[in-house]
């Protein structure tokens, strides 16, 4: 088909009395926008393959370069928008699906915006974290109903396993495939060092990964892509991944092009084949075939670690968690449905699922009513901005929040939204040498040491603001939090009051 | 010494360094004038090797022994006697090109532009830390005493 009905998405501005022609955004754009042309001695480009991932403009020495959202215009129609139209173009000429990576895009609610958080006034004074201790750690895993202790005061309770993490914040699943090596080793490394964990994802574990196993959570998928004894017992806690929030219901492909020596030997799969991760895993269709794999896992490892149980943030959540709890899961991570990923299908990805928001405080709140709470711990994810949303996730029900879209923003990622290509720039969601090589883990190790520790320390100053000195004392506390904009039915689900009462 | 050393394993080849080095050498100290408008137009000292899999900066090394002073015929290449810094005194340089000769590195440049001399990297010492290694964008060049 010669007639291409769109037109490109980006318009790549170069102030021309700016540009050097020092061939930088050539050299470095994988996808081949820029070109010196020799002939005429100018830089140019060809905008219908820029992906506005900003690689050109970040290292533009002289910020000759913009890339803006191309401004041609459909005639205005409410309903008939430009990029209903274009996909519709789109799909008539490739026949395929519609691919996107990382989140969720529509404009659907940010709870977490909906929501303001307490803080103390003369009563019950608010306390200044720089002078006084403010515990920001977190245990993981199943709490016993009572502790006993001997006539000297020693624990007599056997502690089901658990894990600590210095701040409530994990890094979540990202395989090694998916992303690069240098991001996954950068993720491992500042995990280690902030004392909090990341998650292999369900790519198998590289040998040399397995020195950060105190600090790795090792995923177990449909696919059961790299998983034996040895991987099972690399970790500090297991997770059996049954959804994810970005793509709830169906499974995963890395394909057969990013399985180069690496990667295959992790996922243990033959070289340039494709790693297929079936929607549902095929020998769990029931809660109690749920606890049979739980079981097997702690068996394997001896019941030394946490088993957490990880599904997408679906309708109904609460009696799917109600059932995770009761399949004997120590920990139980909500994906909610701004979730990102390396790839899915857009009509998915923007359609399916519910807001984390929401899915939390109903799950909180049914494992409360049914008095198993204690019996897991929630970790929630799904797009996780900032400290501010940790807070409120917090004082909503959650243990810990995972974070991953942060966790790569932090290193470079543009959301462009284009990880299924293969091409990012940024030396993330790539397996070509040439671009992961563009991630030096030394310096991606140590943005994300800077993030999570500017977030600590807004953790505690909103915890000192309210006049809480420890985040397990906000844990659920929803009285620390009231709606903004919200109707009754939204307040009722989250279990808050509006703002005023 | 301080030297500049590449470090291949995380080098992209993008060229920022090359871009820097000739700011950094030239009148007005500014990129855009620098590389389009400056007359003579300002060279850069270094040289970046790009390859399939392979890529560096490279720039002089300020040997201990160092050849091109050797070879020198007007004594302009010098070696400085207390923190071994390599420079070329461009008033002495008569542009007989035996320095680039004998470089072993490829490292000195021929300035056809600004009066036929040798240019070569002087570690930025008007700046304090080479231009290339505080733009480097991957961290691929190290400022570092490794004797």
């Amino acid at each position: 088909m010669s007639l291409q009905l769109g037109w490109p998405d980006y318009m790549v501005i170069r102030d021309e009395n700016r540009c050097i022609k020092c061939e930088v955004c050539a050299k470095q754009c994988a996808n081949e926008v820029h070109k010196l042309d020799s002939d005429y001695d100018k830089m140019m480009a060809d905008e219908s393959k820029c992906v506005n991932c900003h690689r050109c403009v970040a290292l533009c020495p002289t910020r000759a370069l913009k890339i803006k959202v191309n401004d041609l215009e459909f005639k205005p129609n409410a309903n008939w928008t430009g990029s209903a139209i274009k996909e519709i173009y789109k799909q008539a000429s490739s026949g395929g699906v519609l691919l996107s990576g990382m989140g969720n895009t529509k404009p659907y609610p940010v709870y977490w915006d909906k929501m303001l958080i307490n803080a103390s006034q003369v009563t019950n004074p608010s306390i200044d974290p720089l002078r006084e201790p403010m515990e920001t750690s977190v245990l993981l895993g199943r709490k016993p109903e009572k502790l006993e202790f001997d006539k000297d005061g020693k624990l007599k309770t056997k502690m089901p396993p658990q894990v600590k993490l210095d701040v409530p914040v994990m890094f979540s699943a990202m395989s090694f495939g998916s992303i690069s090596k240098n991001a996954h080793e950068a993720l491992a490394r500042a995990a280690t060092d902030l004392n909090i964990m990341y998650n292999t994802g369900e790519g198998g574990l590289a040998k040399e990964f397995y020195q950060y196993g105190p600090n790795t959570i090792v995923q177990i998928a449909s696919g059961r892509f790299g998983v034996h004894p040895e991987y099972l017992n690399a970790g500090a806690m297991l997770e059996i991944k049954i959804g994810q929030g970005a793509k709830p219901g169906i499974g995963g492909h890395l394909p057969g092009e990013k399985v180069g020596e690496a990667v295959s030997k992790a996922r243990m799969i033959p070289r340039g084949s494709d790693a297929i991760s079936p929607a549902p895993h095929h020998d769990i269709y029931s809660i109690e075939d749920l606890r049979q794999l739980i079981y097997s896992l702690k068996e394997a490892t001896n019941y030394t670690k946490p088993v957490s149980v990880k599904i997408a943030a679906v309708h109904n959540s609460p009696a799917i968690a109600s059932g995770i709890a009761r399949a004997g899961a120590d920990i139980i991570a909500i994906d909610g449905f701004r979730g990102g990923t390396g790839a899915a299908p857009s009509r998915v990805r923007d359609n399916v699922g519910i807001p984390i928001e929401l899915a939390l405080a109903a799950v909180d709140q049914r494992l409360r009513e049914e008095s198993i709470r204690n019996d897991v711990s929630l970790v929630v994810g799904g797009s996780i901005r900032n400290s501010a949303d940790i807070v409120k996730a917090i004082a909503l029900g959650a243990d810990a929040c995972y974070i991953a879209s942060s966790a790569l923003i932090a290193v470079g990622c543009h959301m462009c939204q284009n990880c299924y290509t293969g091409k990012c720039n940024w030396g993330i969601a790539t397996q070509r040498d040439d671009l992961v090589k563009r991630l030096n883990p030394d310096i991606a190790y140590e943005r994300l040491m800077n993030l999570i520790t500017a977030w600590k320390h807004e953790i505690e100053e909103l915890l000192g603001g309210m006049g809480i000195n420890a985040i397990e004392s906000l844990r659920g506390n929803r009285l620390m939090l009231r709606g903004i904009g919200l109707n009754q039915k939204e307040l009722d689900i989250l279990g808050i009051q509006h703002a005023g009462e | 010494m301080k030297k500049v050393y590449a470090d291949e394993k995380w080098c992209l080849g993008c060229g920022l360094c090359n871009v820097y080095c000739r700011t950094c050498h030239s009148e007005t100290n500014d990129i855009v004038k620098a590389h389009n408008f400056e007359e003579p137009r300002p060279k850069s000292r270094l040289h970046v090797e790009t390859g399939e899999k392979v890529n560096f900066a490279l720039q002089c090394r300020h040997c201990d022994d160092p050849k091109c002073v050797t070879a020198c015929i007007t004594g302009a290449m010098q070696k400085d006697p207390d923190i071994g810094l390599v420079t070329n005194d461009t008033d002495r340089c008569v542009g007989c090109w035996t320095c680039v000769l004998a470089c072993p590195f490829g490292a000195i440049v021929r300035d056809e532009d600004a009066g036929k001399v040798a240019a070569k990297c002087d570690l930025c010492v008007k700046s304090g830390e080479p231009e290339c290694v505080k733009h480097c964008p991957n961290n691929a060049l190290k400022f570092e005493d490794r004797e």
